[in-house]
């Protein structure tokens, strides 16, 4: 059995999804900026799929632009929350530390440019609050921009609080869901968030293709300049395949949301049960405030490296972290702002499962992880030494 | 062969209704949305050209429809827009919806509608056209009075109103609004667009500035004796009949009564010296009939949401009309239109010339 856990880093493409792309590769091939009928039926397809993912978003068709990915939407709300305060004389843009890299590259680039950032610590539950992101916010903030569900260890951030302060203080508010939509309830209206990032992979969609939900009113600067697509805020020819599956993949992951999210949960708990009886174990992040499918822990006295190459040879396809870091040896950034020592942050496994994944899935990890740590230990000198007591348990 | 029409689809709930009722009615439909100008944005307020675009798109989808956008952003940039800026620049009030009626809807996008086979070119204005008994065109009110827009038609003329058609002439808006909701069209709740489509925030001192790149001067506010009363910000900022934000107090309530190109000043007055009971109307269109042979009584309307009034008309030359109010009027303004009204049927208009002073 060979078990795919790593849902966070990128998913299966849906039947449904791959059936509604199809025909875009072969018959309706057209490019939608053309006048004739071929590129009528993909600028209609290009519609639809913008209909379909504005409804599932609570947004209007409008309000939504699509991207070549996650990280390009990022980066087109940071650019354009920066160049929109700049323009009133606004250059402090508040963010955490533990954003995806396509938030904190951005934001550092900004800072090149003069911009000032403010990192918020993380609680060592993995979550920030509101209160957190009100005590930050000067007069001189152009944007605040918090993921709503960190990629590695699952919180859930209170997106809706942290853009009703936002609101009240008359800051442009940005949430990168990538790890959210299609996982858990998200109304970009509830929210209250001016901008919001998504990608379809992380639900079941194609690769390639992101969106960029920007509530009406807010004129958005190119990160790509070019011709009249996306209303002239995206250049370049729309990947309108990867566009309707994604749309095809979104409303297919929005209907029974419900129902998924309490079977994921129920995976995920006896994911969180079984892994806790491994001794000298944490798990990351809130027990609560957490998305269905997604746990991260920590084992002393391993490297992380080691147990997901073991893991892979047995049969469980899991991670560290974020795949976007996995070349770095460096331990998870996102672990270190919750506080945790180097040692401890460089033992983690991530673990995301999803919709697609069986009971039987979830048997087969809690049988091979355990194993596979018990391995380990065994080889390791570290493990020996704390042990042996010459240094002491951290966890 | 069904006839074939073009629907002039602004992306709007109006227009979307008025190409639903044109497929029922059996029509060969062709929605085209027409680019008119660059869309860029005004401030943090952004302009949607494309957007507007986008939901016209989405309407000719459901309804299973050819859409194309033609992009006659040259054409209204010289027709509509020169024409507004030019007007203002020369002390008037124009009003650009009439021109781009005028010059585009119903003249440009009616021609290019006949290149491609269509024989009737249909738009959601609310109004109704007729033919008399003697086989002449009238214009109508819409049944609906609240959102008649008879006014901003005036100027078509016999063969254009021979092969328009305004389906929603006898709807009311919440009926439209209706037909939207239960044909799925998105745009259902859209609402109504106010302004200048192409100053959507209103402003259009700064819009003419921005547009001709060239500098107002700043000048008197003078009363009717001549007596300097402040300084203006440059004349095109000014609105005859205007009170707000003229920043001077006389200790009475002052009103801008004219605009002077040759002095660059900006005449203030009383309310009461603001009205004029007659005007001359020239660049005129007669529908109802080919010439007015003597003075007839109607009523005249002088600005879009102006209540029509009881007047004479008299033809006092081959491009003239003189209106003469049984009452005077208040801030007649000259650029706008006069549209000539007999109960429901527009007999014609003009665009307002000069008013003569009490």
């Amino acid at each position: 059995m060979y078990v795919y856990a790593d849902n966070a880093a990128t998913t299966a493409l849906s039947p449904k999804a791959l059936e509604a792309m199809l025909p875009y590769f072969t018959e309706t091939y057209g490019n939608a900026s053309s006048l004739h009928s071929p590129g009528q039926r993909a600028a209609e397809g290009l519609l639809w799929a913008r209909e379909t993912v504005a409804a599932a978003l609570g947004a209007e068709a409008r309000e939504i632009y699509f991207t070549g990915c996650g990280s390009e939407a990022d980066n087109q709300a940071i650019l354009t929350g920066a160049a929109l305060g700049a323009r009133k004389g606004k250059k402090h843009i508040i963010s955490t530390a533990f954003e995806h890299h396509a938030v904190l590259h951005t934001l550092k680039k900004l800072e090149n440019e003069g911009y000032e950032i403010t990192l918020l610590p993380v609680h060592e539950n993995g979550v920030v609050t509101a209160e957190d992101v009100a005590a930050a916010i000067r007069p001189d903030t152009a944007l605040v921009t918090v993921m709503f569900v960190n990629n590695e260890i699952g919180t859930v951030q209170p997106i809706a609080d942290i853009a009703k302060v936002c609101r009240e203080k008359g800051v442009l508010c940005h949430t990168d869901a990538v790890q959210a939509v299609g996982h858990i309830p998200v109304n970009v209206k509830d929210l209250g968030v001016d901008m919001l990032s998504l990608a379809a992979h992380k639900f079941h969609g194609p690769k390639g293709v992101g969106a960029l939900y920007a509530r009406k009113g807010i004129a958005l600067v190119n990160v790509i300049e070019g011709g009249q697509q996306e209303r002239g805020k995206r250049g370049g020819t729309e990947n309108i395949p990867g566009i309707v599956g994604m749309a095809a993949a979104l409303q297919e992951a929005t209907t029974d949301l419900e129902q998924h999210m309490a079977y994921v949960t129920g995976l995920r708990e006896r994911l969180i049960e079984g892994l806790s009886q491994i001794p000298h174990s944490r798990l990351n992040g809130d027990r609560e405030k957490r998305a269905p499918g997604t746990v991260n822990f920590c084992f002393e006295g391993i490297e992380g490296e080691g147990l997901l190459l073991w893991l892979d040879q047995k049969g469980v396809a899991a991670s560290s972290g974020s795949a976007c870091t996995s070349g770095s040896l460096d331990p998870s950034h996102v672990l270190l702002a919750l506080g945790l020592p180097h040692e401890i942050a460089h033992g983690s496994l991530r673990l995301s499962v999803d919709s697609w994944n069986t009971p039987e899935e979830i048997d087969h990890i809690l049988q091979v992880v355990p194993e596979v740590v018990r391995y380990l230990r065994d080889m390791s000198p570290v493990w020996d030494e704390l042990e042996r007591g010459v240094t002491p348990h951290l966890i | 062969m069904a006839d074939k029409a073009l629907i002039a689809m602004s992306g709007g709930v109006d227009s979307s209704v008025a190409a639903l009722l044109m497929t029922r009615a059996g029509y060969e439909c062709l929605g085209v949305t027409m680019k008119l100008w660059a869309g860029e944005t005004a401030g943090d307020k952004t302009c949607c050209t494309a957007d507007d675009a986008m939901d016209a798109r989405s309407v000719a989808m459901r309804l299973g429809i050819p859409f194309y956008v033609f992009n006659m952003a040259g054409e209204f940039d010289r027709q509509v827009i020169g024409r507004f800026v030019r007007a203002y620049e020369e002390g008037l009030t124009p009003n650009p919806c009439v021109d781009c009626n005028r010059y585009m809807k119903f003249s440009r996008l009616l021609e290019k509608g006949r290149t491609l086979g269509c024989d009737v070119i249909a738009t959601g204005h609310y109004a109704r056209v007729e033919r008399d008994a003697g086989g002449r065109w009238l214009l109508k009110k819409a049944v609906h009075g609240e959102k008649d827009q008879s006014y901003v038609l005036y100027m078509l003329t016999q063969d254009q109103l021979a092969h328009v058609r305004f389906p929603l002439g006898g709807l009311a808006k919440d009926q439209v609004r209706a037909l939207a909701e239960e044909n799925g069209f998105l745009n259902a709740r859209k609402r109504d667009s106010q302004d200048i489509c192409f100053v959507p925030d209103g402003d259009y001192a700064a819009f003419i500035r921005g547009y001709t790149g060239r500098d107002y001067p700043a000048g008197d506010f003078v009363d009717e004796a001549g007596h300097v009363l402040g300084r203006h910000e440059g004349i095109i900022a000014y609105t005859i009949g205007q009170r707000r934000g003229l920043g001077v107090s006389g200790g009475r309530r002052l009103y801008v009564a004219r605009k002077s190109l040759r002095d660059n000043t900006v005449t203030l007055t009383d309310n009461d010296r603001l009205f004029s009971r007659r005007l001359t109307a020239r660049d005129i269109n007669l529908i109802a009939f080919e010439r007015l042979d003597g003075p007839i009584r109607c009523r005249a309307r002088i600005r879009y949401k102006h209540a029509e009034q009881p007047a004479t008309v008299t033809q006092t030359g081959p491009d003239e009309l003189t209106v003469e109010f049984d009452e005077p009027q208040r801030a007649i303004a000259p650029g706008q239109a006069v549209v000539l009204y007999d109960g429901d049927t527009v007999l014609g208009g003009g665009t307002i010339w000069k008013t003569e002073e009490l």
